[in-house]
């Protein structure tokens, strides 16, 4: 058994998941949706004298916090007890492109070194990718009013179509640094 | 609330985030780079049922657990918003790649500079708090 869920697990069994976590949330009267945390942060950490917006009843969203704790118990487990190989297996030309752009160990790592470590940091690379890359999904995210669980799942699961819009918009935001951005940050 | 309820949900969201290599930076730019269907295929397949399941519980007038019908918050319509605010998503998003979910699941991986995406996260969803009412809903 153990060695089974080992393996990584395919996309038609991590998708039902998702939509399983999806229903328990609703099940239990609440909304999947992660990005709602960073506001109830704020808000704990004391924003609300800056800006109303903070200002909400954040208790309520309490469940929320204790999820977000799972989540990294979750990858504690995972990743101390289960997965076996550290590598993600990519598509063999994607390996070729991340090469050409210095990511040397492509294929045999399961993130990049070269983006998360500490070193990386002290270096503008570092800095624009971690922080200036986290300052952009904390922003877009409340902006947007939902990251990919509340808007690409929640959110396209009940059809609303201002998600779609938000999705369509992860995508051009998306692309865009990947293709015109990231060879610039990373092969200089 | 019950804590161990939405603890074990966490939890087995932070696993399948893992097993699945949601979590791993290169999956996400594989996805951008449309390099392989394993992205598509779990967004997808999670979409496809979530239909099937909202359906059901608009249609049966499912109740929570305590016993309160399941409503859905319809989202308000407007364009810029969505557009705007998703485009900056979707340039942080390929950057790091990590959404917010994957950021705390990475935390546990013991990736402990992801610590410094999660301040940046919360320091742009701060200064969104400031300056939202200046910006086009």
């Amino acid at each position: 058994m153990i060695e089974f869920i080992s393996q990584p697990w395919p996309w038609y069994v991590a998708g039902p998941i998702l939509a399983l976590i999806m229903f328990l949330l609703l099940y239990t009267g609440k909304n999947f949706g992660v990005s709602a945390n960073l506001r109830t942060m704020c808000s704990i950490g004391g924003a609300g004298r800056w800006s109303d917006f903070f200002n909400f009843n954040w208790q309520a969203q309490s469940w929320n916090l204790v999820f977000v704790l799972g989540a990294i118990i979750g990858g504690y487990i995972s990743h101390k007890y289960l997965l076996e190989q550290s590598a993600v297996e990519l598509a063999p030309a994607v390996v070729q492109d991340l090469k050409a752009m210095g990511f040397d160990k492509a294929g045999e790592e399961f993130y990049p070194s070269r983006i998360f470590s500490w070193d990386t940091l002290f270096s503008w690379q570092g800095v624009l990718v971690l922080i200036g890359g986290g300052f952009m999904i904390g922003f877009g995210a409340r902006y947007a009013g939902g990251c990919t669980s509340g808007h690409a799942i929640s959110g396209l699961s009940d059809l609303q179509w201002p998600s779609l819009l938000a999705v369509v918009g992860f995508f051009i935001g998306g692309l865009f640094m990947t293709y015109v951005v990231l060879p610039l940050i990373f092969s200089a | 609330m019950n804590f161990f309820r939405y603890l074990l949900i966490g939890i087995l969201f932070g696993m399948v985030m893992s097993m699945a290599e949601i979590v791993s930076w290169y999956r996400i730019y594989e996805m951008f780079r449309f390099g392989s269907f394993h992205m598509y295929g779990i967004i997808g397949s999670a979409i496809v049922l979530g239909i099937i399941i909202v359906q059901v519980i608009k249609r049966k007038r499912l109740r929570s657990i305590e016993g309160v019908e399941i409503r859905f918050n319809p989202k308000n319509k407007s364009i810029p918003r969505y557009l705007i605010g998703g485009i900056i998503f979707g340039l942080g998003w390929a950057l790091t790649g990590a959404c917010p979910g994957p950021m705390f699941v990475l935390a546990g991986h013991g990736v402990d500079v992801i610590w410094v995406v999660i301040f940046g996260a919360v320091a742009g969803t701060f200064t969104y708090g400031l300056v939202r009412a200046k910006l086009p809903h």
